[in-house]
């Protein structure tokens, strides 16, 4: 089944890479996310983001693991695509990031039968910005200037 | 005697093909219930977070223990060697496999995720009595298929015994398993009684002769084969003498109950209580699926095709009516969360009056259709394999006959 | 975001990332010397070190107050416009109040009612696929990844701490996914206690509580002696609800 899903995937992929040669071949129009990078090298994530979600969804589920690194909840936050108004759109939007790849390549997904497909409005952005942040924030500082 | 030789029926017959189309418009409405279910939500039953298992529920726990109990015709020639119930067996097979059949495609159709059914399948927890009996339901399938090969073809006749042997005693422990998911609730007063097994299997005897006796007769008389008087009397008395014993269950359950104090509550809703269980119990259950069938069995009205088929789809009605009080009187009662206090306020429908359930179309066309789908089986399975003696007059099965 | 953006903001979101792992697991020691409360680093998996409870002084809990209601609808988005179609006995509740009455003396108590959490849960036993589970740490919930929606779990259920979800849900917060066809409760708010020590926060029912200063609801860790509510189960007597079951519930009640 997995085998499957991954086949398609790389078939809709050879397609989209396709496109250049054929012009006519309709292709996706595909959102960029908010940040440089995905915490994944693209071409890893379009064929196996599947893999990163399960995997974290049972770390998360059973043993409470709560790292943003492959979170669903950070995947959201980062590819939120918003309309004209400004308001990010969920996932029966055809503009949204996972809708956007799905449906083009017919995979049905019921993540967003239960996940929210855009992000929850914080009331209090910052609030939760403890000294774990900041300890962060100093490491990554000083790895950068490495 | 002679020997027996099994024949498909002809179906080509208007009647025949009448018989499908109604049974095919009710799987159908079924169908579109349980579409309607699913593409809105629960919201469009009577079920909520009180009566959580509604009607299919009902028809769905009949269904799988009368399949267990369709079988035991089967077994009876088997094993228990009575030569006369032997011709009997292929069709005994048939009907509970059918039976089985529709009774989970209610149940399934009915979850909240009927898509996940294949996690139901490869996700177990061993300790779940429900998991046991998805093993229990499927292994029931294939053992009985087995039993059916070994009975229909010659060469692996020699086996037929042993199959036997080990389909009844997967039954008995199938129903055991379908009592135990009440059996086995310690939270609720309805439930939470090791008596619960026991009464299921009973149950199942009496549930499952009285659809088989229905389609024996119903079967034989549709297609003009001979069906002999002495067969029926053997099997309208057994009948008798299940339904006496499915009364005298019900009977210790209540007495047991009614010993001890703190079931007193619950007892006196099913009993005497001004719910639409009381009435059902009294009227349905106990009045025209117990005493009525057994004053026909018993009375001379016994001696008549007729009332005898009527008698058995009193026994039916008797046990959905039985399922019902069981199944949502079980919930509505309401849960004893904290003895001794008296609940003055929730805004969880915690209080002290019971729950009300009103089932909807949906949901009790979704159950009815259980029984079409079993039907169904049944019918097309005559009509392409050879289940039913061409002859079932008594001077051909009936070994002390005295032509 | 172009290249020079990028470099102008001197980190891209992937090294970022990366180094703020890779420093959270050296630093780990030194947090859990200053730790008060007893949280675990994010990235560390739940152990049963600790066994999460809560106790419910019921002669502090407020007739006629819903502030844990109100918090807990409002931290796991039920009742937020979502369930319009569901009845009042088909909406989702995950604690509720119940006033009650002792049937000889007349003596009335207010409580909020949730999942209990129990050591030995009933609905975890019944549970068919196994979705219904406990955690290590002894919080009860069911992984809607693999839930059938039997129902079975709420038969089971010597609370009736379960909801059926009945309808189509489009508003669901983040921190709580929930859909239809499947079954939850109370999950003791595990995306607050999961995470770092330091942003680790108690249950929305019990910090609202408290904010409310009613004081009636203390959380924490029942395996820690030193936890606040180890201390308090400790001095005073407490009760199970339906102690009779011996399932050894996680929430425990005073003044019952």
């Amino acid at each position: 089944m997995k085998y499957l899903q991954k086949m398609l995937v790389l078939l809709s992929v050879v397609l989209l890479a396709s496109t250049t040669a054929f012009a006519e071949v309709p292709s996706p129009k595909i959102p960029k996310g908010n940040a440089e990078q995905c915490v994944e090298p693209t071409q890893e994530m379009r064929v196996n983001h599947m893999e990163y979600i399960l995997h974290q969804r049972d770390e998360t589920v059973y043993k409470g693991v709560r790292t943003k690194q492959h979170s669903f909840k950070e995947c959201i936050n980062c590819h939120t695509v918003k309309d004209d108004a400004g308001k990010a759109v969920n996932f029966k939007d055809e503009r949204h990031f996972c809708n956007s790849c799905h449906t083009y390549a017919a995979v049905k997904i019921d993540c967003f039968e239960c996940h929210a497909s855009t992000p929850t409005a914080k009331k209090d952005g910052k609030a939760h910005a403890g000294i774990n942040s900041l300890i962060k924030m100093t490491a990554a500082e000083s790895n950068n200037n490495e | 005697m002679k020997k027996v030789n099994y024949l498909e029926i002809e179906g080509r017959s208007r009647g025949f093909l009448a018989l499908l189309g109604v049974l095919g418009v009710i799987v159908l409405a079924g169908l579109s219930g349980m579409y309607y279910m699913e593409h809105n939500g629960h919201y469009v039953t009577g079920m909520d977070n009180q009566i959580v298992w509604g009607m299919p529920h009902v028809f769905a726990v009949f269904l799988i223990v009368a399949a267990s109990g369709a079988l035991n015709v089967a077994s009876i020639g088997t094993v228990f060697g009575k030569a006369m119930y032997k011709p009997l067996g292929r069709l005994s097979s048939l009907l509970a496999i059918a039976l089985l059949a529709g009774g989970l495609m209610v149940l399934v159709l009915d979850l909240g995720r009927p898509d996940r059914l294949v996690i139901a399948m490869t996700y177990y927890n061993f300790k779940s009595i429900f998991a046991w009996n998805i093993i229990l339901y499927n292994g029931f399938f294939a053992i009985v298929i087995v039993y059916l090969w070994m009975m229909m073809q010659a060469s692996m006749n020699k086996y037929y015994r042993a199959a036997g042997f080990v389909a009844f005693f997967w039954r008995l422990i199938l129903t055991t398993g379908t009592g135990s998911i009440f059996g086995f609730l310690v939270a609720r007063q309805g439930y939470d009684a090791a008596i619960m097994a026991p009464m299921f299997i009973i149950m199942s005897f009496a549930f499952g002769l009285a659809i088989f006796l229905l389609v024996l007769m119903m079967g034989y008389r549709w297609t003009e084969r001979p069906l002999g008087d002495e067969m029926i009397r053997k099997l309208k008395n057994l009948l008798g003498v299940f339904v006496g014993a499915v009364m005298y269950f019900v009977l210790v359950y209540h007495l047991t109950n009614l010993y001890a104090t703190e079931h007193h509550g619950v007892e006196k809703f099913i009993l005497a209580g001004d719910s639409e269980h009381t009435p059902i119990f009294w009227f349905l259950q106990i009045l025209v699926g117990g005493v009525v069938p057994l004053v026909i069995l018993y009375s001379k009205l016994g001696a008549s095709r007729l009332w005898i088929g009527l008698a058995s789809v009193l026994v039916i009605l008797g046990g959905l009516a039985q399922m019902y009080v069981i199944i949502i009187g079980g919930q509505a009662y309401p849960l004893d969360i904290f003895p001794g206090m008296e609940i003055v306020n929730s805004s969880f429908a915690d209080g002290n009056s019971y729950h009300a359930y009103t089932p909807s179309m949906a949901e009790t066309l979704l159950g009815i259709s259980g029984f079409a789908v079993a039907l169904l089986i049944v019918t097309l399975g005559v009509r392409v394999l050879r289940f039913m003696p061409d002859s079932l007059a008594d001077k051909d099965v009936d070994p002390h006959h005295k032509g | 975001m172009s290249k020079s953006e990028a470099a102008s903001n001197g980190l891209s979101r992937r090294k970022f990332l990366g180094a703020s792992v890779a420093a959270g697991a050296s630093v780990a020691p030194g947090i859990s010397l200053i730790s008060v409360a007893n949280a675990k680093p994010v990235d560390q998996a739940i152990s049963d070190e600790k066994r999460w409870g809560m106790l419910i002084d019921t002669n502090k809990c407020a007739k006629g107050c819903s502030a844990c209601v109100d918090a807990c609808n409002t931290e796991n988005g039920l009742n937020t416009g979502d369930e319009q179609n569901s009845r009042q006995e088909q909406k989702a509740q995950w604690i509720r109040k119940v006033d009650l009455r002792d049937k000889l003396t007349g003596h009335e108590v207010s409580l909020p009612l949730m999942c209990q959490h129990c050591e030995n849960p009933p609905c975890v036993d019944v549970c068919p696929t196994g979705a219904s589970f406990k955690r290590e740490d002894g919080v009860v919930l069911v992984d809607k990844h693999i839930c059938i929606g039997c129902r079975y779990c709420m038969m089971a259920c010597p609370y009736k701490a379960r909801s059926f979800i009945h309808e189509e849900l489009t508003n669901q917060v983040e921190n709580t996914p929930r859909g239809k066809g499947t079954v939850e409760s109370c999950t003791l708010c595990v995306h607050r206690i999961d995470e770092d020590t330091n942003n680790q926060r108690d249950p929305a029912c019990a910090e609202a509580c408290n904010t409310e200063g009613h004081k009636a609801m203390i959380f924490g860790d029942l395996k820690d002696a030193s936890s606040d509510v180890s201390k308090a189960l400790k001095q005073h007597s407490s009760k199970a609800i339906r102690e009779d079951l011996g399932l050894n519930p996680g929430i425990r009640y005073r003044g019952i």
